[in-house]
């Protein structure tokens, strides 16, 4: 390993710890008060104090996020290739799909307890709904930037419809699913720790909602932090698929590295 | 009604658009190819050379005249031909060896049998790999080749289902002069072999002359057969023939009348 390379692993987890460094001392500097901004070190105390029901919490947390999201990327993915195959559905829907994608989604959370009840299955539909508009976006896209040349070497061989969108859309257009994946997922995380702290009683967000409401402001933070450790976690993971999945679009940066 | 030539293509236009903003870029245009004839179509940039070839595949619908491939009216895209464009489109997430192998999953018989015979299928395609010096690149993918390479796969691809029909549109036009002219003798080679019915269009005079049994050469926009002439030269033809006289002399005929038509 380079030293280059070797600067480039450790920089993020630099970055990170530089962070809570400064965060430490300014609170220290300026005497900010704990129920304003706690220490970063009195914040994780807290976590370790309340490792039991923050693993809890953050796992139903995950749990709920990854339903959202699989059925995000399956929902987003048929949208998407739906969109993306037929200018007829493409006028038809894309005005609806842009609609939607513009209401909050922390304002269909109250109408989603009124059909469902609180609790997980609010949390599971806000993420999808949340995370499916960029996968199918991205999908349509995709598809739509097929090189005319090699739909015409396919059509000219007697392909249908079908054979161009297996042969060629759904290849073409996965370098665009597993970008819009990295969206997806965080985005996902959105989702259920709204509909969490709007409407249920297990999960983080639910958790850091009842925190403030102590006054707990710590734990409030140990929450935050747990969020976004797990969307970097999962982040990494589409990353590690994406870089799987797709080889071939990344071939420039293999001759490069 | 069909005469006895492989393609007809009779007092066709074409117009891309609607109103105002209409092209008309193929006018009045008739041509006729034999079955196992190699014909090359040279004239100036844009004057639809590129449209006939989509024309006569039927992945554009003539706006007047007909076109009949065998004895088949083409009004939509027609099935098992070649073809050819000048990047090779190949799909960079296949092999080389997958990417030539496209058509047997898409042409019968060959789509209905590959499922067995897969070993087959393959053995054919590394055979034909190997004819245009791609032997030891199959499992490479198309990215890890030059372009010269690239556009030989290409070429595979193009031929590998034995077509009938073979549409070439400028295939060599991106390459260097001696890549150009291997490819040209490979090109010819499988042409002995295989005898299809070959469309080539070029803006190389000595490409066409080399390759094709008749050139024709197209108007300005928009196109229609401005002249036409046969290449009596024996096959195979080799490098040696372009220095020859009498082809040196149809190269020659070739410019001098196309510079007399663009003039006038
Ligand atoms: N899809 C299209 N829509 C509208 N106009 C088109 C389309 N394709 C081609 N044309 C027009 O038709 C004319 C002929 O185009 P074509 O591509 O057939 O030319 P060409 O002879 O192949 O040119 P070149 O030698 O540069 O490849 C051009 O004027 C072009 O602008
Ligand atoms: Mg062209």
């Amino acid at each position: 390993m380079t030293n280059a390379r070797r600067l480039q692993i450790a920089i993020p987890w630099l970055v990170g710890v530089g962070l809570f460094a400064v965060w430490e001392l300014a609170c220290r500097v300026f005497e900010i008060p704990p129920f304003v901004l706690p220490r970063p070190s009195a914040v994780f105390a807290t976590m370790y104090d309340y490792r039991g029901p923050l693993l809890e919490h953050s796992l139903h947390t995950l749990f709920t996020t990854i339903i959202g999201f699989v059925l995000a990327v399956a929902g987003g993915t048929a949208i998407g290739l739906a969109v993306g195959a037929s200018s007829f559905v493409y006028v038809g829907l894309y005005p609806v799909l842009i609609a939607f994608n513009s209401i909050p989604k922390v304002a269909l959370v109250p109408v989603i307890v009124i059909w469902f009840g609180i609790g997980t299955i609010p949390a599971v539909i806000t993420a999808c709904s949340i995370a499916f508009f960029p996968i199918a976006v991205n999908i349509a896209t995709g598809l739509a930037t097929i090189e005319p040349e090699m739909r015409d070497v396919l059509r000219s061989l007697g392909a249908n419809r079908w054979e161009i969108l297996t042969k060629v859309g759904l290849p073409r257009s996965t370098p665009y699913l597993f970008a819009s994946l990295k969206i997806a997922i965080t985005l996902s995380f959105i989702g259920s720790v709204i509909s969490e702290t709007v409407a249920s009683n297990i999960g983080i967000g639910y958790l850091m909602l009842s925190a403030s409401s102590r006054f707990e402001v710590p734990l409030v933070f140990a929450g935050l932090i747990i969020v976004g450790a797990m969307g970097i976690g999962m982040y990494a993971v589409c990353v590690v698929f994406e870089r799987r999945m797709t080889r071939w679009a990344f071939r420039s940066q293999d001759l490069i590295s | 009604m069909p005469t006895g030539n492989f393609v007809s293509i009779r007092n066709v236009s074409l117009i891309y658009g609607e109103g105002e903003d209409s092209i008309l870029a193929v006018q009045d245009l008739s041509l006729e190819i034999e079955k196992g004839e190699f014909v090359a179509v040279v004239g100036p940039s844009g004057c639809g050379k590129s449209s006939l070839m989509k024309l006569v595949t039927g992945l554009v619908r003539a706006t007047r005249g007909e076109i009949y491939v065998g004895d088949q009216r083409v009004l939509d895209p027609i099935r098992g031909v070649g073809m050819a464009f000048q990047n090779p489109t190949l799909m960079p997430w296949r092999t080389t060896l997958a990417n030539i192998m496209l058509p047997f999953e898409i042409v019968q018989p060959h789509k209905r049998l590959i499922g067995r015979d897969r070993a087959r299928y393959v053995a054919q395609a590394e055979q034909l790999l190997a004819t245009v010096g791609l032997r030891q690149f199959g499992g490479k993918f198309p990215w890890e080749l030059s372009g010269g390479m690239q556009q030989r796969a290409n070429l595979c691809r193009a031929v590998i289902h034995q077509p009938e029909l073979l549409m070439l549109d400028e295939p060599f036009g991106a390459l260097d002069a001696f890549t150009r002219e291997e490819l040209w003798s490979v090109m010819q080679r499988v042409w002995i072999e295989k005898r299809f019915t070959g469309v080539l269009v070029t803006h190389d005079l000595r490409e066409a002359a080399f390759l094709a049994d008749r050139v024709f050469v197209i108007s300005p926009r928009p196109g229609r057969v401005i002249y036409e002439t046969r290449i009596d030269i024996p096959r195979p033809r080799t490098l040696q023939t372009t220095f020859e006289p009498r082809f040196v002399d149809i190269v020659h005929a070739l410019r001098e009348r196309i510079s007399q038509e663009l003039t006038v």
